[in-house]
Protein backbone atom coordinates (compact mmCIF):
# COMPACT_ATOMS: atom_id res chain seq x y z
CA UNK A 1 0.00 0.00 0.00
CA UNK A 2 1.25 3.54 -0.92
CA UNK A 3 1.23 6.56 -0.08
CA UNK A 4 -0.43 8.73 -2.61
CA UNK A 5 -1.20 13.06 -1.93
CA UNK A 6 -4.22 14.20 -3.42
CA UNK A 7 -2.73 17.68 -4.44
CA UNK A 8 0.14 16.37 -6.75
CA UNK A 9 0.06 15.15 -10.34
CA UNK A 10 1.77 12.29 -11.29
CA UNK A 11 3.45 10.83 -14.61
CA UNK A 12 2.56 7.01 -15.65
CA UNK A 13 6.40 6.75 -15.05
CA UNK A 14 6.52 7.18 -11.64
CA UNK A 15 7.41 10.53 -11.01
CA UNK A 16 5.30 13.63 -9.24
CA UNK A 17 4.69 16.87 -9.67
CA UNK A 18 3.49 20.20 -7.67
CA UNK A 19 3.62 23.62 -9.15
CA UNK A 20 3.74 27.07 -7.44
CA UNK A 21 4.40 30.46 -9.47
CA UNK A 22 5.31 28.54 -12.51
CA UNK A 23 7.69 26.60 -10.87
CA UNK A 24 7.58 22.78 -10.94
CA UNK A 25 9.19 20.49 -7.98
CA UNK A 26 9.74 17.09 -9.14
CA UNK A 27 10.50 13.62 -6.96
CA UNK A 28 9.42 10.07 -7.59
CA UNK A 29 6.23 8.50 -5.87
CA UNK A 30 6.34 6.11 -2.62
CA UNK A 31 5.11 3.49 -4.75
CA UNK A 32 8.71 3.68 -7.02
CA UNK A 33 11.04 4.25 -3.85
CA UNK A 34 9.31 0.78 -2.86
CA UNK A 35 10.19 -0.99 -6.08
CA UNK A 36 13.46 0.87 -6.48
CA UNK A 37 14.12 -0.36 -2.34
CA UNK A 38 17.49 1.13 -1.28
CA UNK A 39 18.50 3.93 -3.27
CA UNK A 40 22.36 4.43 -3.17
CA UNK A 41 23.48 7.33 -5.37
CA UNK A 42 21.42 10.26 -7.37
CA UNK A 43 22.55 11.60 -10.42
CA UNK A 44 20.85 14.90 -10.80
CA UNK A 45 20.49 16.99 -14.18
CA UNK A 46 22.78 20.66 -14.15
CA UNK A 47 21.47 24.23 -13.62
CA UNK A 48 20.11 25.27 -16.68
CA UNK A 49 19.25 22.53 -18.29
CA UNK A 50 16.03 22.20 -20.35
CA UNK A 51 13.84 19.26 -19.28
CA UNK A 52 11.75 17.85 -22.16
CA UNK A 53 8.34 16.29 -21.13
CA UNK A 54 8.73 12.57 -21.13
CA UNK A 55 12.52 12.52 -21.86
CA UNK A 56 15.33 10.94 -19.53
CA UNK A 57 16.46 14.22 -17.18
CA UNK A 58 18.04 12.20 -14.05
CA UNK A 59 18.91 9.00 -12.82
CA UNK A 60 18.61 7.16 -9.72
CA UNK A 61 20.57 4.41 -8.65
CA UNK A 62 19.43 1.73 -6.13
CA UNK A 63 21.68 -1.76 -4.99
CA UNK A 64 20.27 -3.33 -8.24
CA UNK A 65 20.32 -1.26 -11.07
CA UNK A 66 20.23 2.27 -12.53
CA UNK A 67 16.94 3.42 -13.52
CA UNK A 68 15.64 6.40 -15.82
CA UNK A 69 13.68 9.64 -14.27
CA UNK A 70 11.23 11.57 -16.88
CA UNK A 71 10.88 14.51 -16.22
CA UNK A 72 6.79 15.18 -16.09
CA UNK A 73 6.85 18.86 -17.86
CA UNK A 74 9.26 20.79 -20.00
CA UNK A 75 11.10 23.69 -18.89
CA UNK A 76 14.60 25.24 -17.43
CA UNK A 77 16.03 23.07 -14.24
CA UNK A 78 16.56 26.10 -11.72
CA UNK A 79 17.52 24.21 -8.87
CA UNK A 80 18.58 20.51 -7.63
CA UNK A 81 18.13 19.34 -4.42
CA UNK A 82 21.82 19.19 -3.70
CA UNK A 83 21.41 17.15 -0.02
CA UNK A 84 20.68 14.16 -1.97
CA UNK A 85 23.96 13.73 -3.18
CA UNK A 86 25.48 13.07 0.67
CA UNK A 87 22.28 11.55 1.43
CA UNK A 88 20.29 9.71 -1.21
CA UNK A 89 18.11 7.21 0.78
CA UNK A 90 16.37 10.72 2.00
CA UNK A 91 14.66 9.06 -1.56
CA UNK A 92 13.37 6.30 0.05
CA UNK A 93 12.19 7.81 3.43
CA UNK A 94 10.81 10.38 2.97
CA UNK A 95 9.43 10.47 -1.32
CA UNK A 96 7.46 13.32 -1.24
CA UNK A 97 9.49 15.46 0.93
CA UNK A 98 13.22 15.10 -0.84
CA UNK A 99 11.88 16.44 -4.64
CA UNK A 100 14.76 16.07 -7.10
CA UNK A 101 14.85 19.37 -9.39
CA UNK A 102 12.67 22.45 -9.97
CA UNK A 103 12.30 23.40 -13.15
CA UNK A 104 10.60 26.97 -14.63
CA UNK A 105 7.50 25.50 -16.91
CA UNK A 106 7.70 26.36 -20.72
CA UNK A 107 4.52 24.95 -21.36
CA UNK A 108 1.96 25.01 -18.36
CA UNK A 109 -0.60 22.71 -20.63
CA UNK A 110 1.51 19.43 -20.32
CA UNK A 111 0.30 19.31 -17.01
CA UNK A 112 -3.22 18.43 -18.24
CA UNK A 113 -2.00 15.58 -19.57
CA UNK A 114 -0.36 14.03 -16.06
CA UNK A 115 -2.20 11.60 -13.86
CA UNK A 116 -4.35 12.77 -11.00
CA UNK A 117 -4.30 10.70 -7.61
CA UNK A 118 -7.01 8.70 -8.39
CA UNK A 119 -5.75 8.15 -12.01
CA UNK A 120 -2.19 7.53 -10.56
CA UNK A 121 -3.62 5.09 -7.67
CA UNK A 122 -5.75 2.86 -10.59
CA UNK A 123 -2.57 2.63 -12.22
CA UNK A 124 -0.54 1.20 -9.61
CA UNK A 125 -3.04 -0.79 -8.10
CA UNK A 126 -3.31 1.04 -4.66
CA UNK B 1 11.40 -12.39 -19.24
CA UNK B 2 9.49 -15.35 -19.01
CA UNK B 3 5.54 -15.57 -17.72
CA UNK B 4 5.49 -15.61 -14.17
CA UNK B 5 3.28 -18.69 -14.46
CA UNK B 6 6.06 -20.83 -16.35
CA UNK B 7 8.59 -19.97 -14.19
CA UNK B 8 10.11 -22.67 -11.94
CA UNK B 9 9.02 -22.54 -8.29
CA UNK B 10 11.14 -23.77 -5.30
CA UNK B 11 9.56 -26.03 -2.07
CA UNK B 12 9.81 -23.20 0.04
CA UNK B 13 8.09 -20.59 -2.41
CA UNK B 14 4.86 -20.22 0.10
CA UNK B 15 7.24 -19.90 3.02
CA UNK B 16 8.90 -16.82 0.96
CA UNK B 17 5.61 -15.39 0.42
CA UNK B 18 4.45 -15.74 4.40
CA UNK B 19 7.94 -13.94 5.09
CA UNK B 20 6.76 -11.12 2.51
CA UNK B 21 9.81 -11.77 -0.03
CA UNK B 22 9.42 -9.53 -3.44
CA UNK B 23 9.75 -12.36 -6.22
CA UNK B 24 11.93 -12.55 -9.72
CA UNK B 25 12.89 -13.89 -12.21
CA UNK B 26 16.44 -15.78 -12.23
CA UNK B 27 17.35 -17.76 -14.64
CA UNK B 28 13.10 -19.56 -15.41
CA UNK B 29 12.95 -19.59 -11.28
CA UNK B 30 10.56 -17.39 -9.30
CA UNK B 31 13.46 -16.29 -6.35
CA UNK B 32 13.16 -14.23 -3.63
CA UNK B 33 14.70 -11.15 -4.70
CA UNK B 34 14.92 -9.54 -1.22
CA UNK B 35 12.37 -9.53 1.98
CA UNK B 36 13.48 -6.47 4.57
CA UNK B 37 15.91 -4.69 1.89
CA UNK B 38 19.01 -5.89 0.05
CA UNK B 39 21.46 -3.40 2.41
CA UNK B 40 19.31 -4.54 5.40
CA UNK B 41 19.97 -8.44 4.43
CA UNK B 42 23.98 -8.09 3.12
CA UNK B 43 24.40 -6.65 6.61
CA UNK B 44 22.80 -9.27 8.48
CA UNK B 45 25.41 -11.91 7.07
CA UNK B 46 28.15 -9.04 7.88
CA UNK B 47 27.47 -9.25 11.54
CA UNK B 48 24.98 -12.32 12.41
CA UNK B 49 23.93 -14.72 9.57
CA UNK B 50 21.66 -14.96 6.38
CA UNK B 51 19.77 -17.80 4.81
CA UNK B 52 19.33 -18.37 1.26
CA UNK B 53 17.34 -20.78 -0.64
CA UNK B 54 19.09 -22.42 -2.99
CA UNK B 55 16.86 -24.91 -3.60
CA UNK B 56 16.88 -23.93 -7.48
CA UNK B 57 21.11 -24.95 -7.81
CA UNK B 58 21.11 -28.49 -9.58
CA UNK B 59 21.97 -31.54 -7.66
CA UNK B 60 23.61 -34.60 -9.79
CA UNK B 61 25.52 -38.03 -8.28
CA UNK B 62 28.16 -40.05 -10.16
CA UNK B 63 28.83 -43.38 -8.32
CA UNK B 64 30.47 -46.59 -9.37
CA UNK B 65 34.34 -48.07 -9.46
CA UNK B 66 34.89 -45.42 -11.94
CA UNK B 67 33.37 -42.54 -11.16
CA UNK B 68 36.52 -40.80 -9.94
CA UNK B 69 38.80 -41.13 -13.47
CA UNK B 70 35.51 -40.00 -15.00
CA UNK B 71 35.25 -36.85 -13.48
CA UNK B 72 38.80 -36.10 -13.67
CA UNK B 73 38.19 -36.77 -18.07
CA UNK B 74 34.82 -34.12 -17.56
CA UNK B 75 36.03 -31.24 -15.29
CA UNK B 76 39.20 -29.61 -14.39
CA UNK B 77 40.59 -29.87 -10.93
CA UNK B 78 41.89 -33.06 -10.03
CA UNK B 79 39.48 -35.40 -8.09
CA UNK B 80 42.09 -37.43 -7.33
CA UNK B 81 42.95 -35.30 -4.31
CA UNK B 82 39.90 -35.45 -2.42
CA UNK B 83 39.63 -37.78 0.61
CA UNK B 84 35.96 -39.28 1.19
CA UNK B 85 34.04 -36.09 2.98
CA UNK B 86 35.48 -33.09 0.90
CA UNK B 87 35.12 -30.78 -1.74
CA UNK B 88 36.85 -28.68 -4.22
CA UNK B 89 35.52 -26.47 -7.00
CA UNK B 90 35.77 -27.09 -10.19
CA UNK B 91 34.65 -25.84 -13.63
CA UNK B 92 33.14 -27.36 -16.70
CA UNK B 93 34.80 -25.98 -19.83
CA UNK B 94 34.27 -25.98 -24.27
CA UNK B 95 36.75 -27.36 -26.33
CA UNK B 96 37.88 -23.68 -26.78
CA UNK B 97 38.44 -23.47 -23.09
CA UNK B 98 35.43 -21.49 -22.34
CA UNK B 99 33.33 -21.41 -19.16
CA UNK B 100 30.19 -23.41 -19.40
CA UNK B 101 29.44 -23.92 -15.35
CA UNK B 102 31.79 -23.64 -12.45
CA UNK B 103 30.25 -26.09 -9.67
CA UNK B 104 31.31 -27.65 -6.34
CA UNK B 105 32.57 -31.11 -6.13
CA UNK B 106 31.92 -33.43 -2.89
CA UNK B 107 33.05 -36.74 -2.42
CA UNK B 108 30.06 -38.36 -1.11
CA UNK B 109 31.34 -41.67 -0.56
CA UNK B 110 34.34 -43.69 -1.30
CA UNK B 111 32.56 -44.49 -4.60
CA UNK B 112 30.32 -41.27 -4.91
CA UNK B 113 30.59 -37.89 -5.66
CA UNK B 114 27.80 -35.40 -5.21
CA UNK B 115 27.99 -32.35 -8.17
CA UNK B 116 26.34 -29.20 -7.51
CA UNK B 117 25.22 -26.82 -10.45
CA UNK B 118 24.07 -23.46 -11.28
CA UNK B 119 20.45 -23.45 -11.30
CA UNK B 120 20.38 -21.99 -15.09
CA UNK B 121 22.67 -24.55 -16.11
CA UNK B 122 20.84 -27.91 -14.87
CA UNK B 123 19.49 -29.30 -18.28
CA UNK B 124 22.40 -27.86 -20.48
CA UNK B 125 25.26 -29.69 -17.95
CA UNK B 126 23.18 -33.23 -17.76
CA UNK B 127 22.96 -33.09 -21.62
CA UNK B 128 26.93 -32.43 -21.91
CA UNK B 129 28.01 -35.27 -19.16
CA UNK B 130 25.73 -37.49 -20.61
CA UNK B 131 26.88 -36.98 -23.53
CA UNK B 132 30.49 -37.31 -23.20
CA UNK B 133 29.77 -40.57 -21.79
CA UNK B 134 29.79 -42.03 -18.39
CA UNK B 135 31.19 -45.73 -19.06
CA UNK B 136 30.62 -48.25 -16.26
CA UNK B 137 29.54 -44.96 -14.04
CA UNK B 138 25.83 -44.19 -12.92
CA UNK B 139 24.64 -41.26 -13.06
CA UNK B 140 21.44 -39.44 -11.12
CA UNK B 141 19.99 -36.07 -11.70
CA UNK B 142 18.66 -35.28 -8.13
CA UNK B 143 18.03 -31.64 -8.66
CA UNK B 144 13.79 -32.05 -8.72
CA UNK B 145 14.23 -33.58 -5.57
CA UNK B 146 16.44 -31.93 -2.93
CA UNK B 147 15.81 -28.37 -1.32
CA UNK B 148 19.21 -26.65 -0.05
CA UNK B 149 19.52 -23.93 2.03
CA UNK B 150 23.08 -21.35 2.33
CA UNK B 151 23.34 -20.47 6.04
CA UNK B 152 26.49 -17.71 6.08
CA UNK B 153 27.84 -15.53 8.18
CA UNK B 154 29.96 -15.26 11.80
CA UNK B 155 26.85 -16.86 13.95
CA UNK B 156 26.61 -19.69 11.05
CA UNK B 157 28.25 -22.26 12.89
CA UNK B 158 26.65 -21.55 16.15
CA UNK B 159 23.32 -21.81 14.59
CA UNK B 160 23.87 -24.61 12.92
CA UNK B 161 24.72 -26.27 16.33
CA UNK B 162 22.14 -25.24 18.12
CA UNK B 163 19.44 -26.18 15.25
CA UNK B 164 21.14 -29.46 14.51
CA UNK B 165 22.27 -30.66 18.18
CA UNK B 166 25.34 -32.27 19.87
CA UNK B 167 25.20 -35.11 17.54
CA UNK B 168 26.00 -33.26 14.69
CA UNK B 169 29.42 -34.11 12.86
CA UNK B 170 30.61 -30.60 11.74
CA UNK B 171 32.26 -30.44 8.65
CA UNK B 172 35.50 -28.67 8.31
CA UNK B 173 35.90 -26.52 5.36
CA UNK B 174 35.15 -27.22 2.17
CA UNK B 175 33.98 -30.50 4.02
CA UNK B 176 30.70 -32.40 3.74
CA UNK B 177 28.97 -35.07 6.33
CA UNK B 178 25.60 -36.77 6.32
CA UNK B 179 22.96 -36.41 9.71
CA UNK B 180 20.40 -37.53 10.15
CA UNK B 181 16.99 -34.70 10.95
CA UNK B 182 14.01 -35.95 11.92
CA UNK B 183 14.13 -39.04 10.05
CA UNK B 184 15.45 -37.81 7.05
CA UNK B 185 18.76 -37.30 5.63
CA UNK B 186 20.37 -34.34 4.98
CA UNK B 187 23.74 -33.11 4.27
CA UNK B 188 25.94 -30.33 5.34
CA UNK B 189 28.62 -28.78 3.45
CA UNK B 190 30.88 -25.89 4.89
CA UNK B 191 30.97 -24.15 2.04
CA UNK B 192 29.48 -21.05 0.42
CA UNK B 193 28.98 -17.67 -1.67
CA UNK B 194 29.64 -14.56 0.45
CA UNK B 195 32.90 -14.77 2.02
CA UNK B 196 31.89 -15.69 5.54
CA UNK B 197 31.96 -18.83 7.15
CA UNK B 198 28.84 -20.96 6.71
CA UNK B 199 27.01 -24.20 5.69
CA UNK B 200 25.07 -25.47 3.12
CA UNK B 201 22.32 -27.58 3.73
CA UNK B 202 20.95 -30.02 1.10
CA UNK B 203 17.65 -31.99 1.81
CA UNK B 204 14.79 -33.97 0.36
CA UNK B 205 11.18 -31.39 -0.84
CA UNK B 206 9.11 -33.05 1.50
CA UNK B 207 11.01 -31.41 4.81
CA UNK B 208 12.15 -28.63 3.01
CA UNK B 209 9.57 -26.17 4.55
CA UNK B 210 9.39 -27.49 7.98
CA UNK B 211 12.98 -27.39 7.67
CA UNK B 212 13.05 -23.82 6.84
CA UNK B 213 11.01 -22.62 9.29
CA UNK B 214 12.70 -24.58 12.16
CA UNK B 215 16.19 -23.69 11.03
CA UNK B 216 14.75 -19.21 10.94
CA UNK B 217 13.46 -19.89 14.54
CA UNK B 218 16.45 -21.82 15.85
CA UNK B 219 18.49 -18.56 14.08
CA UNK B 220 16.11 -16.13 15.73
CA UNK B 221 18.49 -15.41 18.80
CA UNK B 222 21.66 -15.27 17.00
CA UNK B 223 19.83 -12.42 14.60
CA UNK B 224 19.40 -14.71 11.85
CA UNK B 225 17.56 -13.31 8.24
CA UNK B 226 16.43 -14.90 5.93
CA UNK B 227 17.87 -13.37 2.48
CA UNK B 228 17.16 -12.95 -1.35
CA UNK B 229 19.22 -12.98 -3.96
CA UNK B 230 19.86 -9.42 -4.13
CA UNK B 231 22.36 -9.26 -0.91
CA UNK B 232 24.09 -12.71 -2.21
CA UNK B 233 24.77 -11.11 -5.22
CA UNK B 234 26.34 -8.36 -3.22
CA UNK B 235 27.60 -10.36 -0.58
CA UNK B 236 29.66 -12.74 -3.55
CA UNK B 237 30.61 -9.33 -5.24
CA UNK B 238 32.36 -8.06 -2.11
CA UNK B 239 34.25 -11.81 -1.20
CA UNK B 240 35.34 -11.35 -5.26
CA UNK B 241 33.94 -14.57 -6.34
CA UNK B 242 32.57 -15.01 -9.72
CA UNK B 243 28.87 -15.52 -11.34
CA UNK B 244 28.79 -17.70 -14.18
CA UNK B 245 27.22 -15.61 -16.91
CA UNK B 246 28.45 -12.40 -15.77
CA UNK B 247 31.94 -13.31 -14.72
CA UNK B 248 32.12 -16.13 -16.23
CA UNK B 249 30.89 -17.65 -19.81
CA UNK B 250 31.93 -19.45 -22.74
CA UNK B 251 34.11 -17.06 -24.28
CA UNK B 252 36.41 -16.77 -21.31
CA UNK B 253 38.69 -19.18 -19.88
CA UNK B 254 39.35 -19.82 -16.19
CA UNK B 255 42.61 -18.59 -16.49
CA UNK B 256 41.83 -15.17 -17.90
CA UNK B 257 38.95 -15.48 -14.90
CA UNK B 258 42.11 -15.63 -12.62
CA UNK B 259 40.60 -19.88 -11.96
CA UNK B 260 44.06 -21.36 -12.72
CA UNK B 261 44.05 -22.75 -9.00
CA UNK B 262 41.11 -25.01 -9.93
CA UNK B 263 42.51 -26.28 -13.15
CA UNK B 264 44.74 -29.10 -12.49
CA UNK B 265 46.86 -29.15 -16.10
CA UNK B 266 49.27 -31.08 -14.82
CA UNK B 267 46.74 -34.08 -14.06
CA UNK B 268 47.27 -36.93 -16.85
CA UNK B 269 43.31 -37.37 -17.67
CA UNK B 270 42.57 -35.03 -20.74
CA UNK B 271 39.48 -32.85 -19.52
CA UNK B 272 37.61 -30.41 -22.85
CA UNK B 273 39.67 -27.36 -23.02
CA UNK B 274 42.81 -28.84 -21.58
CA UNK B 275 44.70 -28.16 -24.58
CA UNK B 276 43.88 -24.56 -25.13
CA UNK B 277 44.99 -23.68 -21.33
CA UNK B 278 48.22 -25.36 -22.00
CA UNK B 279 48.17 -22.96 -25.31
CA UNK B 280 47.15 -20.10 -23.98
CA UNK B 281 48.93 -20.47 -20.71
CA UNK B 282 52.38 -20.68 -22.97
CA UNK B 283 51.14 -17.84 -25.02
CA UNK B 284 50.36 -15.39 -22.19
CA UNK B 285 46.62 -14.21 -20.87
CA UNK B 286 46.06 -11.03 -23.10
CA UNK B 287 42.89 -9.81 -20.89
CA UNK B 288 42.10 -10.51 -17.07
CA UNK B 289 39.27 -10.39 -14.87
CA UNK B 290 40.07 -8.31 -11.54
CA UNK B 291 38.79 -6.48 -8.42
CA UNK B 292 38.03 -2.93 -8.93
CA UNK B 293 36.80 0.00 -6.67
CA UNK B 294 35.78 3.42 -6.74
CA UNK B 295 37.98 6.02 -5.20
CA UNK B 296 35.14 8.80 -4.04
CA UNK B 297 31.50 8.09 -3.26
CA UNK B 298 30.13 7.85 -6.82
CA UNK B 299 27.68 6.12 -8.95
CA UNK B 300 27.97 2.42 -9.23
CA UNK B 301 29.48 0.30 -11.35
CA UNK B 302 27.36 -1.90 -13.59
CA UNK B 303 27.95 -4.39 -16.00
CA UNK B 304 29.18 -3.48 -19.68
CA UNK B 305 30.22 -0.18 -18.64
CA UNK B 306 33.78 0.70 -19.97
CA UNK B 307 36.83 1.35 -18.04
CA UNK B 308 40.04 3.53 -19.56
CA UNK B 309 43.52 4.16 -18.86
CA UNK B 310 43.86 8.06 -20.38
CA UNK B 311 42.55 7.76 -23.60
CA UNK B 312 42.29 4.79 -23.97
CA UNK B 313 39.17 1.55 -23.67
CA UNK B 314 41.15 -1.54 -21.90
CA UNK B 315 38.18 -3.19 -20.05
CA UNK B 316 34.98 -3.59 -19.77
CA UNK B 317 32.56 -4.61 -16.43
CA UNK B 318 30.91 -7.70 -15.76
CA UNK B 319 29.28 -7.24 -12.64
CA UNK B 320 29.32 -4.39 -10.10
CA UNK B 321 26.97 -2.65 -7.75
CA UNK B 322 27.56 -0.27 -4.46
CA UNK B 323 29.10 -1.91 -1.75
CA UNK B 324 27.24 -2.29 1.36
CA UNK B 325 29.92 -3.13 3.75
CA UNK B 326 32.98 -0.85 2.22
CA UNK B 327 30.30 2.26 1.01
CA UNK B 328 31.67 2.42 -2.46
CA UNK B 329 30.80 1.16 -6.00
CA UNK B 330 32.86 -2.21 -6.82
CA UNK B 331 33.29 -4.51 -9.63
CA UNK B 332 34.89 -7.19 -11.43
CA UNK B 333 36.22 -6.28 -14.93
CA UNK B 334 37.71 -7.72 -17.66
CA UNK B 335 41.00 -5.72 -18.55
CA UNK B 336 43.98 -5.40 -20.50
CA UNK B 337 46.58 -7.47 -19.03
CA UNK B 338 48.77 -4.93 -18.39
CA UNK B 339 46.16 -3.13 -16.50
CA UNK B 340 45.71 -5.52 -13.82
CA UNK B 341 48.04 -5.32 -11.28
CA UNK B 342 46.41 -4.40 -8.08
CA UNK B 343 46.78 -0.66 -7.58
CA UNK B 344 46.58 0.33 -11.53
CA UNK B 345 44.70 3.83 -11.70
CA UNK B 346 41.53 3.54 -13.92
CA UNK B 347 38.53 5.66 -15.11
CA UNK B 348 34.90 4.04 -15.02
CA UNK B 349 32.61 5.35 -18.16
CA UNK B 350 29.02 6.01 -16.17
CA UNK B 351 26.78 8.19 -18.84
CA UNK B 352 29.06 9.66 -20.31
CA UNK B 353 31.29 11.15 -17.44
CA UNK B 354 34.38 9.61 -16.26
CA UNK B 355 35.01 8.53 -12.42
CA UNK B 356 38.25 7.41 -11.00
CA UNK B 357 38.81 3.59 -10.45
CA UNK B 358 41.70 1.54 -8.53
CA UNK B 359 42.16 -2.05 -9.59
CA UNK B 360 42.47 -3.79 -6.18
CA UNK B 361 43.41 -7.29 -4.89
CA UNK B 362 40.34 -10.16 -4.54
CA UNK B 363 38.47 -10.69 -2.03
CA UNK B 364 37.53 -6.79 -2.54
CA UNK B 365 36.10 -6.99 1.42
CA UNK B 366 37.98 -9.51 3.62
CA UNK B 367 36.38 -10.10 7.22
CA UNK B 368 39.66 -8.95 9.60
CA UNK B 369 39.80 -12.12 12.42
Amino acid sequence: MSNIPEQLRYAASHEWVSVEGGIGTVGITDHAQQELSDVVYVDLPKVGAQAAAGAVIAVIESVKAASDIYAPVSGEITEINGSLTAKPELVNQDPYGAWLFRLKLSNPAELDALKDAAAYKAQVGG
Amino acid sequence: MTPSDALKKTPLFAAHQKLGARMVDFGGWLMPVQYTGIIDEHNAVREAAGVFDISHMGEFFLADATSGEVLNRLLTNDVAKLAVGQGQYTLMLNDKGGVIDDLIVYRTDKLEYLLIVNASKIDDDREWILNRGLGQATFKDSSDNMSALALQGPKALDIARAFLGAGWPEPKRNEITTYSWNCQEILAARTGYTGEDGIELFFPNEIAENFFLALLEAGKPFGLKPCGLGARDTLRLEAGLPLNGNDLSDKRTPLEAGLGFFVSLTKEAIFPGKEALLKQKSDGVKEKLVAFRLKDKGPPPRPHYHLFRGGEQVGEVTSGAPSPTLGCGIGLAYVRADCAEPGTQLDLEVRGARVPVEVVKKPIYKRQS
